[in-house]
């Protein structure tokens, strides 16, 4: 695990776990709301023009991105000038496997040890295919954070397991992102059956949207995950979206915060 | 790409355990959707080893699909050309008028055994939309459609026709609005309902072991051409020609013949306005990539992201191709060929006056290659052309393109 992935998950409050998208609304400007507000961990999601696991807020963040003509380049230059700015946050590139793979893993892992970043979530990169990006990653000295769901059942789990590095990223409901919310009682159940499986922390994402959501997930998992909540406000703001962004930052960051201390 | 490739002893034993034809196929698709991949390939396995099942499939190509179709010689055309003798592998006298029902019927036997209740598939000309909401129909199984907007619009007697088949027709407004579009949105449909959905992808594309099921499905094609000419002329063909999107009909034919070093094998891309304006040929235009759940050649720029293909057939028009096509097209075992909206059109109307078939639009673009191709060879050359489908379904998108007003 890289020494910031470790500082994060050893801090006494779970971590939040803040996702937009690269290229949508002012990039920097929103990164740095989500450090201010309290966000722990970043993802950086990498625009795709076929987001097949994304839902209508996330389609729509990246087809935008694209339409203002976001490259690769762009994305690793946001991500080296982000490390510049904060030298602690953790920071991860989520995205699609085509875009990272077309010119190699080991181009794309390489690129990501330059700019600083920490981990890579790749969506349709399963365990199954981990030779596409898996050892190019570990070899850099990047994290493969892989994704576990309510269909990975127990048999499967070591095979997730393998390889994987940064934390486990639990996708709560079967779906795609920004959708309907788990049954809290079922995250709590797949979180204990996670953690007896593996010493990597676990964060729980997928249609998490409230505080008050946040909250729940955070008295039993080790981050919460929110993504298509942050593009709605991009999507609502545009350019001037970054106040906003800080201000819900915050408001999730205090209840993730406050719960622990309830669940102490 | 840098791998270097071993010829091997057969052509027809891929794909491996991994589910990869060379370095093409694969199963990239979200770890949701991986354990139903993983079960789909269990339950195959067991279908293929279970004599029931291939019954009840050879009972309903013979009796609901009215298999064997005919392979006709068509011996106008060929005076016409001056060369090769032109046989036309009968697709398009299939119930619902191609070759998608063959897969249908096999896809809907896995689901049934599976235990899934409700049916999805995704669709661009409609025609795989059709054959799945007939199937559907004909099991009594709740059944969705995803189609881009786009072809919803372009389409409608075929949307009318699923829709009278019971079938629900989603119209897909993302991305821009066609096949791909449909299909993204149908795996996302998907990964929300994988407990009780079946997908039926309509060709040989998409995560392990569709590609595999697809064609084996679709093998009947080349399995009866291959005794059918041997009944009509004492040998095997010289060539085979079929046109290629995913490239289910094609690889249907051409895979019982694969292992025939004597058969030439050709495979028809979409070459839409010409290879330098919009096309739809991911062979001579793309590069390999990941889309859809498989590694294979794409349309798509050095950032890898996905370029919208075009082509005069909706059915041709999408920005990829089946892995299986691209480890042939790499280790040179089938060639392929680019045939323009322009020339398809032209074969479209000449197959109709000369042998009164009207063919598929998809169809066309193999016919037309035939053209080309045939009065090359010697009056003792057989080539075997795939009329994968009836062309009714484009009889307006030809009027437009012809000025004609209906």
């Amino acid at each position: 695990m890289s020494t910031r992935f470790a500082a994060t998950f050893t801090k006494p409050h779970p971590a939040l776990v803040a996702f937009i998208t690269a290229g949508d609304g002012d990039t920097a400007a929103n990164l740095d709301a989500l450090v201010a507000g309290g966000a722990d961990v970043i993802e950086l999601g990498m625009p795709f023009t076929d987001p097949m696991a994304d839902g209508p807020a996330i389609q729509q963040a990246n087809l935008r991105s694209l339409a203002k003509g976001t490259s690769t380049a762009d994305i690793f230059g946001q991500a080296a000038a982000f490390r510049q700015r904060h030298p602690d946050t953790p920071l991860v590139l989520m995205g699609y496997a085509n875009p990272m793979t077309i010119r190699g893993g080991d181009w794309f892992a390489g690129e990501c040890a330059k700019a600083g970043v920490d981990g890579v979530i790749c969506v349709d990169v399963p365990a199954e295919e981990d030779p596409e990006l898996g050892p190019a990653l570990r070899a850099a000295g990047v994290d493969l954070i892989r994704l576990a769901t309510p269909t990975t059942d127990t048999a499967r789990l070591p095979a997730v397991l393998d390889g994987a590095g940064g934390f486990l990223y639990y996708v709560s409901v079967a779906g795609i992102t920004g959708q309907q919310q788990a049954a809290q009682a079922s995250i709590d159940k797949a979180v204990a059956r996670l953690k007896a499986a593996t010493d990597l922390p676990v964060a729980v994402g997928f249609g998490v949207r409230t505080p008050d959501q946040a909250a729940a997930i955070a008295r039993v998992a080790d981050g919460v995950v929110v993504g298509s909540a942050f593009i709605d406000i991009i999507a609502e703001h545009g350019d001037a979206a970054a106040p906003h962004v800080e201000a819900f930052t915050r408001s999730l960051a205090d209840a993730i915060r406050g719960a622990k201390e309830i669940a102490a | 790409m840098t791998e270097t490739t071993t010829l091997p002893n057969s052509f027809r034993t891929g794909p491996d355990e991994r589910g990869h034809f060379g370095q093409f196929g694969g199963r990239y698709v979200a770890e949701t959707l991986m354990p139903l991949i993983l079960d789909l390939e269990r339950h195959y396995r067991a279908a293929q080893a279970d004599p029931a099942f291939k019954a009840e499939f050879d009972h309903l190509l013979k009796h609901y699909v009215g298999r064997p179709s005919p392979l006709w010689f068509a011996e106008r055309l060929t005076e016409h050309l001056g060369g090769a003798k032109i046989y036309l592998k009968r697709e398009d006298l299939n119930h619902t008028g191609a070759h998608k029902i063959n897969n249908c019927i096999g896809q809907i036997l896995l689901a049934k055994r599976m235990g899934k209740t409700k049916i999805i598939a995704e669709t661009g000309a409609g025609q795989h939309g059709v054959a799945t909401a007939t199937v559907a129909a004909l099991f009594g199984l709740p059944c969705t459609i995803f189609m881009g907007a786009v072809d919803v619009a372009r389409q409608q007697p075929n949307v009318f026709r699923m829709k009278l088949l019971g079938a629900e027709v989603v119209a897909v407004e993302s991305g821009a609005k066609t096949l791909k579009d449909a299909m993204n949105e149908a795996l996302r449909h998907w990964v929300a309902n994988v407990h009780d959905t079946f997908y039926i992808i309509g060709t040989v594309a998409g995560p392990h072991p569709y590609p595999e099921l697809v064609r084996d499905f679709q093998s009947v094609i080349g399995d009866e051409a291959r005794e059918q000419i041997l009944e009509a002329e004492g040998r095997l063909p010289d060539m085979l020609i079929a046109p290629v999107g995913g490239g289910s009909n094609a690889i249907g034919l051409f895979h019982p013949f694969l292992d025939d070093a004597d058969v030439e094998i050709v495979g028809v891309e979409a070459a839409g306005e010409g290879l330098e304006g919009k096309h739809a040929a991911s062979l001579a235009g793309g590069k390999p990539g990941i889309l859809h759940g498989n590694k294979t050649y794409l349309l798509q720029d050095e950032d890898g992201q996905i370029t919208e293909a075009h082509s005069i057939s909706a059915g041709l028009d999408y920005p990829g191709i089946g892995p299986e096509h691209s480890w042939l097209h790499d280790i040179g075992r089938v060639r392929y060929e680019p045939v323009t909206d322009a020339e398809a059109l032209a074969s479209f109307q000449k197959l109709t006056k000369l042998e009164g078939i009207i063919p598929a639009l998809e169809s066309a673009h193999a016919i037309a290659a035939a053209e080309r191709i045939a009065p090359t060879l010697g009056k003792d050359k057989l080539i075997i052309v795939n009329c994968s489908g009836r062309g009714d379904k484009d009889i307006i998108t030809v009027a437009d393109a012809l000025g004609v007003k209906l």
